[in-house]
């Protein structure tokens, strides 16, 4: 007997398109845009707010002049184009300037140097952020190249009177060429081995910014060696960390007290180098680069030692780096930029003649450090405890646990976090200008609004600097979408 | 007695041998967590061979026991000497306690970064500093043992918990262990899962392998065990054969136990 209940379908209904209403731009304007009166009245204002903002800055890009020689004559040319009271861009000012946005006061017939060291940093990068994928190491060693080369002939173009015009600059290029073909076949060969450019990259770097004798890279590569040989000698008897923290003093005495004596012996000896360029030369990117990209690949590790430290059973270790962190997040950068300038020279042995670029690295590497520990803590926090336990069952030691298991882990969960700390460092490096460093935004605009010709400039240097910056802190974000979507594929 | 996992396989005992030989002695153990007295005069000798199980109420000390055995736990008094190495706070003497000593946990612990092989492979090759090829084969050996060897290449969020607790085995045999720890293997499983970890279990022990194992499986206790002790407020309150120790419980506590995890 069938119920009321009982229903039996007997043809089905075939898809249908939903209403108009329900499609397309309309649904969604309503839905985002006009879903309720205060939503409306919103809309309405942004709409408004973005008319005039284009209204009134539109016709000053379009007017925009790219070849004058001084403001004057840009004013000139923008009134006889577009009329008395027209406004326009000054970029004549950024066509002329470019190279001490770029490079400060560098010699300029030294700018391969800089130019070089920029090129190979990206190669030095490349096994790092795109570890093991040899397609993508390739193709950034060989854009790299491709990209240095062709600056290098850009900056040898633009000063004729340096490197282009002698045969050095010729051979120069020739060398560029050699070495970044080789790096490209390097990395298609074994992208590994570029990691070995990565280690030694700190070393090339500076020799080729700061030139002088070779010694001194060599002597700051052999406390490296220093810091290996004491913890493998000590590391039977004193255990993992306690030979680590032998390692370390050591290696610091090495760097601070006996190598310049070393050195300078070594180089009266054999006196090998180039041209020294004084720190006081260096500014705008360079400069920014010089102290952004050197405190981020320094607070990384500082800040994965901390955060242990802070989680350490050692109630010393463990005490430091609680006080080291929360006293750095406690005080302004500017504060200790201002040490960086004045105070730091008190308490380093009075024969190291740190120059400033070198000290206000090192403070702004111990803030972000400080920062970083704290979102790398978070990521340890949520590793389960059974992580560690599985470890220490397997017979993984300290260190090895901590590389292999807790940071990949770790630093998975915090780079968000780090991503972030490290844009905000990036930025943070135009504030050197307040110890009278030539950054991009304010010590090279200064020195450039100084020039006659120049005179009254405004918007124009912050927009070119804005855009350079929010090219490079833009990648960084991306970079980090990327990673984070591919370990997340890779471990779901 | 109805027992949804009762092992029904016939169990072959030519390989399970108790030799004189022993392999963990512990002499008047105690151990505190802070002021609780978790352990208290732990006495217990466990020969090559044996094939142990431990079972009691929750919170009765069992897991502190046997993470004792591999210092994953500080004891504060008396002495464990495992295949001969007292465990002092000689790091020497832990690592190599660790290194002969495997442990299964609840929760498999497996790495969720890495491969199901580089798991097995990872301990090998950091700590007994294997060749990384050879780890491979003994890591695809092991994982053929435990039945998942076409899994190799996955990660372990994409397997089921009784496989992932299988590669936990195989991750511990890799590291050719003379002893192996278990503590509650099933106990985190889905019910039809457990007969697969159970099942490998007996196959470890068929080869011969000393085993304590933590579990309220007691089909597996009556199958493969050949001594089972009972734990009560971080003391053994019993310790029999199986079938005595089921059949005619002495204390008023096993008692107690046996019939509400038996539900008679
Ligand atoms: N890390 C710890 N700190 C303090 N108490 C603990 C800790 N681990 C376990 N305990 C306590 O010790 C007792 C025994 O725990 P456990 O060995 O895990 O018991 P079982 O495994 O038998 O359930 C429990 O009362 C538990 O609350
Ligand atoms: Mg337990």
């Amino acid at each position: 007997m069938p119920t009321k209940a009982a229903f039996v379908r007997k043809d089905m209904l075939a898809p249908q398109e939903p209403p108009v209403s329900e499609r397309g731009a309309i649904k969604w304007a309503r839905e985002n845009l006009f879903s309720g009166p205060l939503n409306t009245f919103l809309t309405i204002v942004g709409v408004l707010a973005v008319f005039l903002i284009v209204k009134s800055a539109l016709p000053w890009l379009l007017n925009g002049v790219w070849n004058a020689n001084s403001m004057a004559e840009c004013r000139e040319i923008v009134a006889a184009r577009h009329g008395e009271g027209a406004t326009g861009a000054c970029w004549a000012m950024v066509r002329e300037r470019w190279h001490q946005y770029l490079f400060g006061f560098y010699p300029q017939e030294l700018f391969w140097r800089p130019t070089m060291a920029f090129g190979l940093m990206f190669v030095a990068l490349a096994p790092v952020l795109y570890f093991g994928n040899r397609t993508i190491n390739m193709r950034m060693t060989a854009v790299a190249g491709v990209l240095t080369i062709l600056a290098l002939a850009g900056v040898s173009a633009s000063f004729p009177q340096t490197i282009a015009g002698s045969e050095a600059g010729g051979l120069a290029l020739l060398a560029a060429v050699i070495v970044f073909a080789g790096l490209t076949a390097v990395a298609w060969m074994a992208p590994r081995r570029l990691l070995i450019l990565t280690l030694l990259y700190p070393a090339i770097g500076f020799y080729l910014l700061w030139g002088g004798s070779i010694w001194g890279p060599v002597g700051a590569l052999a406390g490296f060696a220093i810091l290996a040989v004491v913890y493998n000698l000590t590391k039977a008897q004193l255990g993992v960390v306690v030979a680590t923290g032998a390692g370390v003093v050591v290696a610091a005495i090495w760097w601070l007290v006996v190598q310049s004596h070393v050195t300078g012996a070594l180089h009266s000896i054999l006196p090998l180098g180039t041209a020294h360029v004084d720190s006081d030369e260096f500014g705008g990117f360079l400069l920014a680069f010089v102290i952004g990209v050197t405190a981020i690949a320094a607070s990384l590790p500082m800040g994965i030692l901390l955060a242990l430290g802070r989680r350490s059973d050692m109630p010393l270790i463990k005490a430091l780096s609680v006080g080291f962190i929360e006293f750095i997040r406690g005080v302004p950068l500017i504060t200790m930029l201002f040490t960086a300038s004045l105070l730091l020279q008190y308490f380093l042995p009075p024969r190291s003649n740190f120059d400033l670029i070198l000290r206000v690295i090192i403070l702004v590497t111990f803030f972000s450090a400080a920062y970083i520990a704290e979102v790398i803590r978070g990521g340890l926090a949520a590793l389960p405890r059974g992580q560690y336990e599985a470890a220490d069952a397997l017979g993984l030691d300290y260190w090895q646990a901590q590389r292999l298991i807790v940071m990949p882990q770790a630093l998975k969960i915090s780079i968000p976090g780090i991503v972030s700390s490290f844009i905000g460092l990036f930025k943070d490096t135009t504030l050197v200008a307040l110890v009278g460093l030539h950054d991009p935004l304010q010590g090279v605009t200064k020195v450039v609004r100084a020039a006659i010709e120049w005179k009254g400039i405004y918007w124009e240097p912050y927009i070119f600097v804005g855009l350079i910056f929010f090219a490079c802190c833009f990648s960084m974000s991306r970079y980090s979408m990327y990673l984070e979507r591919k370990l997340k594929r890779d471990h779901r | 007695m109805s027992d949804p996992h009762a092992i029904t396989r016939e169990i072959d005992r030519s390989h399970m041998q108790v030799s004189d030989e022993v392999a963990i002695q512990i002499t008047s153990m105690n151990k505190w967590y802070g002021a609780f007295h978790v352990l208290r005069d732990i006495n217990m000798t466990v020969n090559r061979g044996e094939r142990i199980v431990i079972c009691g109420p929750s919170g009765s000390g069992k897991s502190t026991l046997i993470r004792c055995i591999n210092r994953l736990e500080e004891h504060q008094s008396g002495h464990i000497i495992v295949d001969g190495t007292e465990l002092t706070n000689d790091l020497k003497n832990i690592d190599k306690v660790r290194s002969e000593v495997g442990m299964v946990f609840q929760h498999f612990n497996l790495f969720p970064h890495l491969t199901i092989l580089e798991n097995c492979t990872l301990a090998p090759i950091w700590v007994r500093k294997v060749p990384r090829k050879e780890a491979e084969e003994t890591a695809m050996h092991y994982l053929s043992k435990v039945k998942i060897p076409e899994q190799a290449h996955k990660y372990p969020g994409q397997l089921s918990g009784g496989q992932q607790q299988r590669v936990a085995i195989a991750r511990s045999l890799c590291m050719r262990p003379r002893i192996m720890l278990f503590d509650e293997p099933t106990s985190a499983l889905d019910p039809e899962m457990i007969k697969e970890v159970l099942d490998t279990m007996i196959e470890l022990a068929e080869e011969g392998m000393t085993m304590l194992c933590v579990t309220h499986e007691m089909g597996f206790a009556q199958a493969v065990a050949n001594r089972v002790i009972f734990m009560d407020q971080g003391q053994i309150v019993e310790q029999n054969e199986p079938k005595e120790f089921f059949n005619n419980p002495q204390s008023d506590r096993t008692k107690l136990f046996l019939s509400q995890i038996l539900g008679h």
